[in-house]
């Protein structure tokens, strides 16, 4: 019996392998939020309905599939697993459970800047988060950064970059912001958008529009457009003239929802002039890269996440709506659940609570929901 | 806080998923029907598992309480034939008779003969907490001349309740049927 990690199934996601998970955990854990794979099978029976053994669900599961058993932490997945050894199956359990997919971050180089530079993103494939290295020169800036820290500066670390500057293009509520952390563990810089910002305690520096900071000695520019909608801060930024950060406005099958601080029908408005104004007007060659992903077709071949701004007026359902009262009713009722604990995780990122990690874990735990479709 | 009185209690603390079922499941098989186990867990996640568990085995989830870092989970074990056994004494009243009656009457008792952990979670406001067996030694807490509804969860032990205190001379006695399992009148906890 061996142990899977979290990186080795994401890249059988992103080869679009196949992969039969019995997952073990209970039923409502399982209908929430599930490892998503194009070609992956499911077979859900809570651990506690097998403790008298395997048996009964054994013609349920392919022999010729490769098996691999998960719950929420490992401990039920290695029990379940060792009983399926034992029943004669080859089964593997995922190292970490839920919690290490929760939290594995998977880098992907997305493209080169004009000086030589190169752009990073940071795919969360378990909870769809995106976040961004942009290196050039020995220096390194950061946008949206998730809380699993470390990943964020080994791999600048590794690229001999010294991290300058960190940014959140809004203040999260779907997960917990790593920017501040990695501010203070490196001197960087920590950028956020003062109109989010109103309640944080704790010093940063004011993210706003037409900023312009510079990555390196070369001219590798951040520029940033106030992008009102989803936030009343949210802040887009143009790097290097061919990338357009959307955070959590644009995404590539869906647009941003405007009701997780309590203001859907006030920002519904913004939302629309961004979108269908202050975007359109950029040129459609940009190369837009959100803060997520909500399914795993959007999804490039490379495990990427991004597609070209032009096409995305095209093809994007949430651009397309010429009537104004149909998007405000899109964007402002039967929105999806919010997400799980979203008020505390925005409190977190504010610094007005300072939640323990396991806590913090607990608090993250599920999917993102940050868009209308 | 108090503690509840239950039959056995597992010590699951600092132990991860799956021991705290694993540890649940066996302890309760040592139980008789309708005793009450409470299970200590620091696991977060066995509270919505031992729900879950619970449901699937048929056992009767009663409920969990938070004690700093530890949370103390109350099963009672499935009483065999305990839904399906008929109510032999009369008069018997509905839980819609009982509340008209609570509106006019106050000076009414409200006997609930449920296990301590069952009425903890939940309870008419005011009923006398006597399990049905404590009734027959603790019978002289109770006064012969008021008139008494006697509550369990379904019908079932307040109807051997109601006849125990007949047999023992009280005349003014009803059973509610079916009792807190379809209560949807006013509740108060003994938690917190």
């Amino acid at each position: 019996m061996k142990a899977i990690t979290a990186s080795e199934v994401t890249k059988k996601v992103i080869h679009n392998e196949e992969l039969f998970i019995l997952d073990v955990r209970n039923e409502t854990d399982f209908n929430d939020w599930k490892i998503e794979g194009k070609n992956f099978e499911y077979l859900n029976v809570p651990y506690f309905d097998l403790l008298d053994g395997v048996e009964p669900i054994l013609d349920k599961i392919p022999a010729d599939k490769e098996l691999l058993v998960v719950c929420a932490k490992e401990g039920s997945s290695v029990m379940v697993a060792e009983m399926l050894e034992e029943a004669g199956r080859d089964a593997s359990y995922l190292a970490g459970g839920m919690k290490s997919w929760s939290e594995h971050l998977e880098p992907v180089k997305v493209g080169d800047l004009k000086d030589g530079g190169e752009m990073y993103q940071f795919v969360r494939i378990g909870k769809g988060c995106l976040s961004y290295m942009v290196i050039s020169n020995g220096e390194a800036a950061i946008v949206d950064a998730t809380r699993m820290t470390d990943v964020f500066t080994d791999f600048a670390a590794e690229k001999n970059a010294e991290i300058k500057h960190v940014f959140d293009t809004h203040l999260h509520a779907d997960h917990i912001s790593g920017g501040r952390k990695i501010a203070e563990k490196t001197g960087a810089s920590y950028w956020l958008p003062p109109k989010d910002a109103e309640e944080v305690t704790f010093e940063y520096s004011r993210l706003e529009d037409g900023n312009e900071v510079m990555i390196g000695s070369t001219k590798i520019s951040i520029q940033a457009i106030y992008s009102p909608g989803h936030t009343i801060g949210s802040t887009s930024f143009v790097v290097d003239d061919q990338y357009l950060l959307s955070g959590d406005i644009l995404f590539i099958d869906s647009i941003g929802r405007p009701d997780l601080a309590g203001k859907a029908g006030d920002w519904a408005g913004d939302l629309r002039e961004t979108l269908y104004k202050r975007y359109k007007d950029l040129s459609g060659e940009l190369v837009v890269m959100p803060a997520h992903f909500m399914i795993i077709e959007e999804l490039n071949e490379d495990g990427s996440v991004s597609e070209k701004l032009g096409t995305l007026f095209a093809e994007n359902h949430g651009l397309n709506i010429e009537d104004e009262g149909e998007f405000r009713k899109l964007v402002s009722e039967n929105l999806p659940p919010q997400p799980n604990a979203y008020q505390e995780i925005r409190e977190t990122n504010m610094g007005k609570i300072s939640p323990d990690e396991e806590k913090q874990r607990e608090m993250e735990i599920g999917p993102n929901r940050c868009a209308v479709r | 806080m108090e503690t509840l009185k239950t039959n056995s209690s597992v010590d699951a603390k600092g132990l991860a998923c799956p021991m705290p079922i694993v540890k649940t499941k066996k302890a309760i098989t040592n139980l008789n029907p309708g005793e009450v186990l409470e299970v200590l867990a620091t696991d977060k996640g066995s509270k919505a598992d031992i729900q879950a568990w619970a449901k699937s085995s048929g056992h009767q989830y009663l409920g969990t309480m938070e004690e700093g870092e530890v949370l103390k989970h109350y099963i009672r074990k499935a009483g065999e034939n305990e839904e399906r056994e008929a109510a032999t004494f009369e008069p018997v009243a509905s839980n819609d008779d009982l509340l008209k009656e609570m509106d006019s009457n106050d000076d009414l008792v409200v006997l609930d003969v449920r296990e301590p952990a069952e009425y903890a979670f939940g309870h008419i406001p005011n009923a006398i907490s006597i399990p049905f067996g404590e009734l027959e030694e603790r019978i002289s807490e109770l006064n012969q001349d008021k008139k008494i509804f006697v509550v369990c969860r379904t019908g079932s032990r307040s109807d051997m309740a109601s006849q125990v205190l007949a047999e023992k001379g009280f005349s003014n006695v009803i059973n509610v049927v079916p009792g807190m399992s379809e209560w949807n009148g006013p509740t108060e906890t003994k938690l917190n």
